[in-house]
């Protein structure tokens, strides 16, 4: 491997594989992450995210494949990349009554480097919950603790796993918030999800993982336009003739009418700049205009032939 | 190291918030020390001569088991620890920095560690003024016994909560195996009047060569008179210190 083909990829897992007794958790795994920004694992609980997630951490030998992180083999060389990278795992716990100073201290106390433990306490917003006990902090609280202790380090991966499960809207938001913040300080962050909004608002790149096996990856816009190139829009007019003149359009493939309420369905992204034009041009007042651009969701349906959340 | 420091005092300020952690780990063999000496002290007479059976239970027997009754229960509160710790994830947690798993297993034993001996330091404390038969022992090297046999004891421990797999298990278990240890550790009856499989039993207990081991020191023997049981219990906790080491499970 050339130096530069070292740099470009701070991640590199090649066809592995884990299986627990006669359970495939991962079946054939293969995928590279670039240098910054956010890369996501997305699937349905039980498909592997974690797993994977865990054998690249160190924290789970392959029985297959081979997985490369900084240059650095997880297993072999684990305490070395553990000095490199931040980890948040899935439903990890501290002691209930380790109190946040506490745990961000001690693990300030574990590496080299570390960041001035005081600010990030302040950029999480827990500067107020520095003397509270572990087991009274609210689910919120406790993941941006696990992002401090991720973060402490001054990492240059982070490995965020199913982040905010379990937590209320506003809450997510707040986390989603903070790791763009993490990725604008330049560091790589690797995360699972199974809730695709999240992937889609949060990832630069998504690898969507379904029974062990990666069906794609790409950025998730390009996942849209590839697998789920239908566009819909849906207007409501009084127009007799506008249906007519719409259906001419050439990228509009069926156009369906109840009542006042037309329905477009067609494909490609310049659909949607068409009908406004053929509407100005045939001057056709509208009262209600929509647009449904496929999502992440629907590229999963098609992709796995179920919702991610059968 | 700073992190074995670190993790160690952490968990000793953690251990002293526990509602009834010291209670149960440090009042209750001072307790039980002092109220046996002081139960059986009443029917003790004077005029019982100073090397009756009876006279010996109350000046040797009631220590050593008080001590022994130290080592188990740092052994218990480590064993409920470490599968807490493994249940929640905590030692998982752990895992993913450089902090070594040795470490993190060195810190809990050294906290015990320092627990047994403040255990220890309050029983003889306590012995000082309420004992019947007041309190007299070499005391440095009976703390160093006592450590020695806790160690070892706490080998055991390693090894039982290497394979129990819940918290709830663990107590229960680690009391239901290590209590019934003292009543054949010839504690209160001399191992070589025991029957003879209930003797095998006792020889491959590390208990019983810490209850001999104590009850020489405390009775002024030199070092050199328990030699034997010193190897036993260092060759048990090598032995399951290796094993808890392969079988060790951190979730």
């Amino acid at each position: 491997m050339d130096s530069s083909g070292a740099s470009r990829f701070v991640i590199r897992v090649s066809h592995i594989r884990k299986t627990y007794g006669r359970t495939v958790a991962v079946d054939d795994v293969s995928f590279d992450v670039q240098d910054g920004g956010i890369f996501g694992l997305i699937g349905p609980n039980g498909a592997g995210k974690t797993t994977t997630m865990e054998c690249v951490e160190g924290l789970r030998t392959p029985d297959r494949g081979s997985i490369s992180v900084l240059g650095l083999d997880p297993v072999r060389d684990a305490t070395a990349l553990h000095e490199k990278i931040g980890v948040q795992l899935q439903e990890a716990q501290l002691q209930k009554r380790i109190k946040v100073w506490e745990a961000v201290d001690l693990w300030a106390s574990l590496y080299r480097r570390t960041v001035d433990s005081e600010r990030l306490l302040d950029q999480l917003g827990l500067s107020e919950k520095r003397h509270a006990w572990f087991m009274t902090l609210s689910g919120g609280q406790k993941q941006r603790l696990f992002i401090a202790l991720a973060l402490i380090n001054d990492p240059e991966v982070v490995f965020l796993d199913e982040l905010t499960t379990g937590l209320d809207p506003q809450a997510r938001r707040a986390i989603w918030e903070l790791v763009r913040g993490i990725r604008d300080r330049g560091k790589t962050v690797f995360l699972t999800t199974h809730l695709m909004e999240e992937a889609e608002r949060l990832c630069d790149r998504v690898a969507i993982i379904e029974h062990g096996r990666i069906v794609d990856v790409d950025q998730p816009a390009r996942l849209v336009d590839r697998h789920c190139p239908e566009r819909t829009v849906v207007l409501v007019t009084t127009d007799g003739a506008a249906a007519e003149h719409l259906g001419r359009v050439r990228q509009v493939d069926s156009v369906i009418r109840e009542d006042s309420r037309i329905t477009l369905r067609g494909r490609g992204d310049d659909l949607v700049a068409e009908v406004i034009s053929c509407l100005s041009e045939h001057r056709i007042r509208v009262t209600d205009f929509r647009t449904i651009i496929p999502t992440l969701e629907d590229v999963f349906l098609k992709l796995t032939g179920h919702s991610i959340r059968d | 190291m700073r992190g074995l420091l670190k993790l160690t005092w952490l968990e000793i300020k953690i251990f002293l918030r526990e509602p009834l952690g010291a209670f149960g780990t440090v009042a209750m063999p001072v307790l039980a020390f002092v109220g046996l000496g002081r139960i059986a002290g009443r029917g003790l007479s004077a005029a019982a001569s100073p090397g009756s059976p009876a006279n010996k239970l109350v000046s040797v027997g009631f220590p050593v088991f008080s001590t022994v009754l130290i080592a188990i229960s740092a052994v218990l509160s480590l064993v409920t620890i470490i599968s807490i710790y493994r249940e929640s994830g905590i030692l998982k947690r752990l895992r993913a920095t450089p902090l070594r798993p040795l470490t993190i297993l060195t810190a809990h034993v050294l906290v015990k560690l320092l627990l047994t001996a403040t255990t220890l330091a309050l029983m003889l404390l306590a012995g000082k003024r309420y004992y019947p038969v007041g309190v007299d022992v070499p005391l440095a090297k009976f703390t160093l016994a006592l450590l020695f046999s806790t160690l070892s004891i706490l080998s055991l421990g390693f090894l039982l909560s290497s394979v129990v797999p819940t918290a709830r298990f663990a107590q229960p278990l680690g009391a239901i195996i290590l209590y019934p240890m003292i009543a054949v550790s010839g504690l209160f009856v001399p191992v070589s009047s025991l029957p003879p499989g209930i003797q095998g039993l006792a020889r491959i207990l590390p208990i019983t060569y810490a209850v001999s081991l104590l009850q020489g020191i405390w009775t002024h023997d030199a070092w050199s008179a328990h030699l034997g049981d010193m190897a036993a219990l260092a060759a048990a906790f090598v032995l399951f210190t290796a094993i808890s080491a392969k079988v060790f499970r951190w979730e």
